[in-house]
């Protein structure tokens, strides 16, 4: 049957391509594998060539399914399922790339397009090492291309196809509609598609502009640790254990910037557009990501080692092997569905759990096999390191790092223990503080190390020459940590006074890393920029650790709640901190008074900005934030909120939405009831009583507006609320040229509208009364103020830019050795 | 023995203890039923809103409190507080964790995570019609 609309052109070429880069990805691998076991030269550089040959016909595959399936998202061709689920026409353009990465299928292309991007660098830096290690990266390009080409073998599934169509999906099979004579048994109607006008959208969370930078990065970063695990799974199959680690520094270097970049900024959208109040929440999508950068970072200083001193070479091995592994794994965990209600934001399952599983295995079972087959022969130094060498503590440091990473990743695996040994545990109620109140030991081990370190030599160093050059900055670190705890009062006692003094200490020796590491870009190197990249990469990393020491211990809610009902906190409750506003009624918060002035609207979504004043009760400052929500959007019920905040050089106000009014309630039904009443009666609403204060009546007025024996009477009227608020309105009638027009007053807090419906001079009134919610306009919401976050964004930068340097810096080295003298 | 030999067992060590601990201080999955064995215990509750008993919630009066009946999969019932904001999309959630204790008859919640089954496989899998866009054209003018 032909269907009329569809654009079947691209996803056919799509096919194509899909076929394309699987099939010559495999054929790199064999060919460059052939290559590496060829005797003869004459067929090593055949096998090499045909190798190349197919990698950049792979590597051009990628770009082409990119295009083609960029294509059909730009221009809303939702005959293809992808691009119905994840784009709609209403979307920025610069989300179409989000929507892109937003499903697996997109996101194991940008993994295969950065790997492919990094697999072009290899073939020309490697060197002789370009048919082993590419033969390895060519194979993980192949591994990644059965998870997006959907065909099935012997009745099993591989993978899933990002050109389906969205009539092979399934999704319209239950829809009567688009079914001829209205019969789910019948073929689709010819012109199924017309009735197809617009597209899922993408995630609302999603829509934000970190969401286009932090998957491309992120991925380069998770490809990226592909190449020192190639490299050291090429020296275990060459049996030269030892040449590769030069060129597998400034990977190395590479990794550690990029993937640590990539995480910080999954950070940096989580602070910005969710409502978890924070960047970081140790959920398991985000632990499974940092794991292997920990395990990367452990990886770069046992070769940095290796490199001076011969020590430490076993350890490096295992290490970049192991970060691949764990990329691989938390690959599986955070796609396979098995974190289930454990993690906010995995993506959904795709019925693809025993491809993924296989993809782990079949790299971690050779892998570890080889290594520990190869272990023996891997060379050691007999000699023991001297406590005074730098090696030693380096050493401890890195594995510091790595088991701290163990833990971590044991700590997240636990959904995976109860799929495997039948249990039913869950993470314990203060998830946070069970990562924390271990890793506060971590980050003081490590700030320490970190301080000392520099000032240390390879082999052994003089006593005298350390206590000389490291005294000053320890110094002047106490008296700046003591200065920032007292002043900044970073007293965080709820987890009792020995979590309080392990972060005072870390405090103290995050400072002594930066001051430490500051100082020996002048002390140790003579402040030679080039040689600085390490010494700049650790100032940085202590900023992060102070930023997120104290934005974390110090945070505090502004938003708690004094005007709900007075209940009695009970034993470990959290205050209340959800605060009501309406509109235009001035509340108390902190040292704010807030005001929610109004709405307004996103021109074509369901996306509503709520403006928000904050003033300063010493009247000194002013501003206005606009929290946005999505409101129930496509199929998202209910409230999506983003947050807003205001940045200052050392905290940040931020808020959000946590509920609204449910617009089911906001048509007005209600009637107004009439009261007769005189001066001093009461009558009694819903939510209280008022009383009539006085009738006055004024006659004097100017005759221009008033026209003829105009006239105004006032009725003052003091309400009482439940609540044990009082409040005073003023509703007014007037004779307005030979007219009567009423001019109703309205007290919004307690959804009141009072109306003079008629009034004489005797002091009887007639009261219409109305209440409703319909007129109460309100925002619920969440504030907090976090101190120095700032530190946290410089120090990620910062550590980024050292690292790059000191990559920079390696492989300039690398070049200048390889020339010939 | 070499002394980073010792460094490292001393680490592994720690590193274990540290994961027992771990499993013993962490929670459970649990029912309504074996939740109120357990009352002043910090469960993972599965359930959902009871949709027959009225929810109780007005942000203006308290923005903090938050009443409703609780419903699991074998038809045990539970009344629930929670002192924060009503999760948005409470009403249309096919399924709920709370995450809180059992004490005097209530269960006091500390965090619900919420379900919506419209972004999730399992109601295209079973074939229904997915909340999006699929319009009926005899609706269609």
């Amino acid at each position: 049957m032909k269907y009329i609309g569809e654009h079947l052109l691209p996803g056919q070429l799509g096919h194509f391509f899909i076929l394309l880069f699987l099939v010559g990805a495999a054929l790199a691998s064999v060919s460059y594998f052939l290559s590496q076991r060829a005797a003869s030269d004459t067929d090593k550089i055949q096998w090499k060539n045909l190798g190349r040959i197919s990698f950049f016909t792979q590597s051009l595959s990628v770009v082409a399914i990119f295009g083609l399936l960029f294509y059909i998202i730009q221009n809303h061709l939702f005959e293809y399922h992808y691009a119905w689920k994840h784009s709609s026409r209403s979307l920025e353009f610069k989300y179409l790339l989000a929507c892109f990465w937003e499903g697996q299928e997109g996101s194991f292309l940008l993994w295969g397009l950065c790997q492919s991007i990094l697999g072009l660098l290899l073939i020309r830096s490697a060197g002789k090492w370009e048919a082993p290690v590419m033969s390895v990266v060519s194979f993980a390009q192949f591994a990644l291309a059965t998870m997006v080409t959907g065909i099935y073998i012997l009745g099993w599934k591989m993978g899933s196809n990002p050109f389906m169509l969205l009539r092979d999906s399934g999704v319209l099979d239950n829809a009567p509609a688009l079914h001829l004579n209205f019969d789910v048994s019948q073929p689709l109607r010819p012109d199924y598609l017309s009735s197809i006008k617009d597209g899922n959208d993408l995630n609302p969370l999603l829509q934000n502009y970190w969401m286009v930078i932090h998957p491309p990065v992120l991925f380069m970063g998770f490809a990226s640790t592909l190449i020192p695990f190639a490299y050291a799974i090429a020296a275990l199959w060459t049996k030269q254990y030892q040449d590769w680690t030069k060129l597998t520094l400034p990977w190395a270097l590479f990794s550690t910037a990029v993937l640590g970049v990539g995480i910080m900024m999954g950070g940096m959208w989580a602070y910005e557009s969710l409502s978890f109040g924070g960047y970081w929440a140790w959920d398991p999508v985000e632990n499974a990501s940092l794991v292997p950068w920990m395990t990367g970072v452990a990886g770069l200083h046992t070769l940095l080692i290796f490199k001076a001193t011969g020590h430490s070479l076993r350890a490096t091995f295992l290490f970049f092997i192991l970060t691949y592994l764990f990329i691989l794994y938390s690959t599986f965990l955070t796609r396979s569905g098995i974190l289930g209600e454990t993690s906010v934001h995995a993506f959904t399952d795709l019925g693809m759990n025993w491809q993924l599983l296989s993809f782990l295995l079949i790299f971690t079972l050779p892998a570890l096999f080889w290594f520990i087959k190869s272990y023996n022969q891997i060379p050691t130094i007999k000699k023991e390191e001297e406590t005074s060498s730098r090696e030693f503590w380096m050493f401890i440091g890195s594995l510091v790092i790595f088991l701290s990473a163990l833990v971590i990743i044991g700590q997240t695996s636990l959904p995976v223990f109860n799929k495997l040994f039948n249990t039913k545990l869950a993470p314990p109620a203060d998830v946070e503080f069970s990562y924390n109140s271990v890793q506060i030991y971590v980050a003081i081990i490590l700030a320490f190390l970190t301080a000392i370190s520099h000032y240390l030599k390879y082999r052994s160093t003089h006593a005298a020459y350390f206590w000389k050059k490291m005294l000053v900055p320890l110094a002047i670190s106490i008296l700046l940590s003591i200065g920032f705890i007292l002043l900044g009062e970073v007293a965080y006692d709820r987890k009792g006074p020995v979590f309080q003094g392990s972060i005072w200490v870390a405090i103290l020796l995050s400072f002594y890393t930066i001051i430490a590491n500051f100082s020996y870009i002048f002390i140790g190197i003579k402040g030679k920029l080039q040689e600085a990249g390490g010494s700049i990469a650790h100032v940085g990393f202590g900023l992060v650790l102070v930023g997120i020491l104290i934005s974390s211990s110090n945070k505090e809610i502004i938003s708690n709640n004094i005007n709900g009902i007075p209940a009695p906190l009970g034993e470990g409750e959290n205050p209340r901190e959800n605060l009501t506003l309406v509109k235009n009624l001035p509340i108390d918060m902190g040292s704010y008074t807030l005001t929610y002035e109004g709405d307004s609207a996103h021109p074509k979504k369901q996306l509503w900005y709520y403006k928000i004043r904050f003033k300063k009760k010493d009247g000194k400052e002013e501003f206005v934030l606009e929290p946005n929500a999505f409101v129930n959007y496509k199929g998202n019920q209910g409230l999506m909120a983003n947050p807003s905040a205001r940045h200052y050089w050392d905290h940040d106000v931020f808020t959000y939405i946590t509920s609204i009014p449910d617009p089911a309630n906001q048509r007005d039904t209600t009637q107004f009831k009439s009261y007769v009443q005189k001066t001093g009666d009461t009558i009694f609403y819903a939510n209280g009583y008022m009383i009539v204060d006085s009738t006055k009546i004024r006659k004097e007025l100017p005759k221009d507006l008033f026209g003829e024996n105009g006239k105004l009477y006032e009725v003052p009227i003091n309400i009482f609320s439940k609540t044990g608020s009082k409040y005073l309105v003023t509703s007014r009638s007037a004779f307005v040229k030979g007219q009567w027009i009423a001019l109703p007053d309205t007290l919004s807090s307690e959804g009141l509208i009072v109306l003079l419906e008629q009034a004489d001079e005797t002091g009887k009134v007639q009261l219409g009364i109305k209440q409703s919610d319909a007129i109460l306009k309100y925002v619920t919401l969440k504030a907090y103020k976090y101190p120095f976050i700032k530190l946290l964004w410089y120090g990620v930068w910062i550590t980024a830019f050292g690292l790059l340097l000191s990559m920079y810096n390696r492989i300039k080295k690398n070049r200048v050795k390889s020339q010939p003298a | 023995m070499k002394k980073i030999h010792l460094v490292l067992l001393i680490f592994i060590a720690a590193s274990i203890g540290v994961l027992i601990s771990y499993t013993n201080t962490a929670s459970t999955y649990d029912t309504i039923e074996t939740a109120m064995q357990k009352p002043g215990k910090f469960v993972h509750l599965m359930a959902k809103l009871d949709k027959s008993v009225p929810l109780e919630y007005d942000a203006i009066k308290n923005p903090n409190y938050l009443r409703f009946t609780a419903i699991d999969s074998l038809g045990a019932t539970v009344p629930v507080v929670y002192h924060s904001a009503k999760p948005e999309n409470l009403e249309m959630s096919e399924r709920i964790v709370l995450k809180g204790k059992y004490q005097n008859g209530t269960f006091v919640c500390e965090e619900i995570q919420t379900k919506c089954p419209s972004k999730y496989k399992e109601a295209e899998a079973k074939g229904l019609k997915h909340p999006g866009n699929v319009p009926d054209p005899r609706t269609q003018p």
